[in-house]
């Protein structure tokens, strides 16, 4: 289903709910639900090429253009990590890649994730936002 | 002596983390923090005494030289070797270990001749052997470890075979926690004429070392898991093996003499195997850490050290929820070094929460790919104590661990 709400709607109904949660516990009980919850990810999609290096756990990331649009599904063995991945997919399921390309990713340092996280996990965040700029790229035509 | 005391030489556990809370480091496996004497004979050095060592005739240079050979002297006391021509100086264990690889390799090793390493090693200690093998068409063989995480030496005596050089393996395992049998090791090996290398990386921050004892022919360990400064280690080599394998580096320092028409000659034990400007302020470091260490045998640091190894070790046992790696059996001794699995839980995520409560574990492979795959995880979480952690520190970790694992479940 095609988003009805901007990419920058979305941010900032996450940045909202973010807001609301003054306790790193409470931001990571909502992550893990939000992992959770997660649409079931296909066990044939859990390719080599699908994996994203970089994490100390392993994330996959499906992507597939149709109309015009790119839509993601993703997994992690990691449940903090998945919630992370419910964002992303939230915020970028679904729209055409120069919608993509011209989001700066920013909403994930305003809700405090990237501090929040070690160095480590760090670089998985950074990597998965890699590639789905990648597969953006790749069928901006 | 007591904790408190302890914990007193130590500045960084003074620091409060950006949250407010106190630091909780469990992850002294990885590194040790450096006590304030070491710190001071690094920054002294640096201040009053550098010089490039053994070079020059002035007043700087000399004292430098007699700092450096001071430590060479402390280590070679501290673990009781023959001589100082057998303690090498070098970056740390990894760097220990690629020296004997490339050395002794080159003297010793040959195609179709076998290498024994454990199942529980550290990538330092498996892969400068497979580039070994590779270089020479050896091979590297492993041995098994059981379900507890203990080596199956019984398995020893026929793996080892005509064509077998050297055994090399930990004195501990940075996963497991366990004491091996090296000098039981040592022996079946010498028995049938096979040289030995211990691992000690984790070994001398635990274990009264004792190289003659052992019978080991190389001994290797960093200064940085025993509170000194990182990128100083130690190797230890038989003084007649030292002599026959030729130098891994070579350069400056080295050498007896250089020509470019008749070649060059080697400087000796233990100048040989240690090329080009050295770890000037850091290596002297080893001299308070190794009375740090020494400290750390007072028997009510032993005795408390003990009492909270019992603690986690029953606490975590008693956990059905977690699975404990390298379970102590028998006469085998556990040193305060827990990793762990839980089910249902990933230790990326279990890592990551801790962190949050102020806590620092390990979390992942931990540099020992073989040792997850034989216990079919892709990681482990691991908290490893040193005589500074307090047993309310280790409290405050079963109690935090509990409600990690609530919260993730
Ligand atoms: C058992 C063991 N061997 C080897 C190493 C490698 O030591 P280093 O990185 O100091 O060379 C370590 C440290 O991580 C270790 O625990």
């Amino acid at each position: 289903m095609e988003p009805t709400k901007t990419i920058q709607e979305v941010e900032a109904d996450i940045i909202e709910n973010f807001s609301m949660f003054d306790q790193w516990l409470d931001k990571y009980e909502y992550l893990i639900e939000l992992g959770k919850n997660l649409d079931a990810f296909p066990e044939e999609a859990k390719t080599e090429e699908n994996l994203i290096k970089g994490c100390q756990s392993r994330v996959w990331l499906d992507a597939k253009a149709s109309d015009g649009r790119i839509w993601f599904k993703a997994d992690s063995d990691a449940i903090i990590t998945k919630g992370i991945i419910s964002l992303l997919i939230s915020v970028y399921n679904g729209r055409t890649p120069a919608e993509i390309l011209a989001s700066d990713f920013s909403f994930i340092e305003k809700i405090g994730l990237r501090e929040n996280l070690s160095p480590t996990r760090a670089n998985g965040l950074v990597s998965m936002i890699e590639t789905i700029r990648k597969r953006a790229a790749e069928n901006n035509n | 002596m007591n904790v408190a005391e302890i914990r007193n030489q130590f500045p960084i556990l003074a620091e409060k983390l950006p949250g407010g809370q106190d630091l909780v480091y469990l992850d002294n496996a990885a590194t040790s923090q450096r006590p304030k004497r070491v710190l001071d004979k690094y920054l002294q050095l640096s201040l009053k005494t550098n010089a490039n060592i053994h070079r020059a005739v002035h007043y700087l240079a000399a004292e430098a030289t007699d700092q450096y050979e001071s430590a060479r002297e402390a280590v070679r006391e501290f673990i009781g070797a023959a001589s100082t021509k057998e303690i090498i100086f070098t970056s740390g264990t990894t760097a220990s270990i690629n020296t004997v690889a490339y050395s002794y390799g080159k003297a010793f090793v040959g195609r179709g001749d076998n290498i024994i390493v454990s199942q529980a090693e550290h990538h330092s200690n498996i892969v400068p052997w497979q580039l070994l093998a590779e270089r020479t068409g050896a091979e590297v063989r492993a041995l098994p470890v059981d379900d507890d995480g203990q080596l199956r030496i019984d398995l020893l005596p026929r793996l080892i075979d005509k064509n077998t050089r050297l055994v090399a393996v930990c004195h501990i395992s940075n996963v497991l926690g366990l004491v091996n049998p090296v000098k039981e090791i040592t022996r079946i090996a010498h028995e049938r004429g096979v040289h030995v290398l211990i691992d000690g990386a984790q070994g001398i921050v635990h274990e009264a070392v004792a190289v003659k004892d052992i019978d080991c022919d190389f001994y290797v360990f960093s200064g940085h898991k025993m509170y000194a400064v990182p990128f100083t280690g130690v190797l230890y080599g038989k003084q007649d093996l030292l002599e026959e394998m030729p130098p891994f580096l070579g350069g400056g320092e080295m050498i007896a003499s250089v020509s470019l028409e008749d070649g060059t000659t080697f400087a000796p034990l233990p100048g040989k195997f240690e090329a080009g400007t050295q770890n000037l302020a850091g290596t002297p470091t080893l001299i308070e850490a190794i009375n740090t260490c020494k400290q750390f045998r007072d028997k009510e640091i032993v005795d408390y050290q003990q009492r909270l190894t019992d603690y986690v070790l029953n606490a975590l046992q008693a956990d059905d929820r977690i699975t404990l790696y390298g379970v102590p059996r028998g006469n085998v001794a556990k040193v305060p070094l827990f990793s762990f699995s839980v089910k249902g839980a990933h230790h990326e995520d279990l890592a990551l929460i801790l962190d949050k409560m102020g806590i620092a574990v390990r979390s992942g492979q931990m540099c020992a790919e073989p040792i997850m795959d034989r216990f079919g995880v892709t990681g482990m979480v691991r908290a490893s104590f040193a005589p500074y952690n307090t047993l309310e520190e280790a409290e405050y970790f079963i109690k935090c661990l509990d409600r990690a694992i609530k919260m993730l479940s």
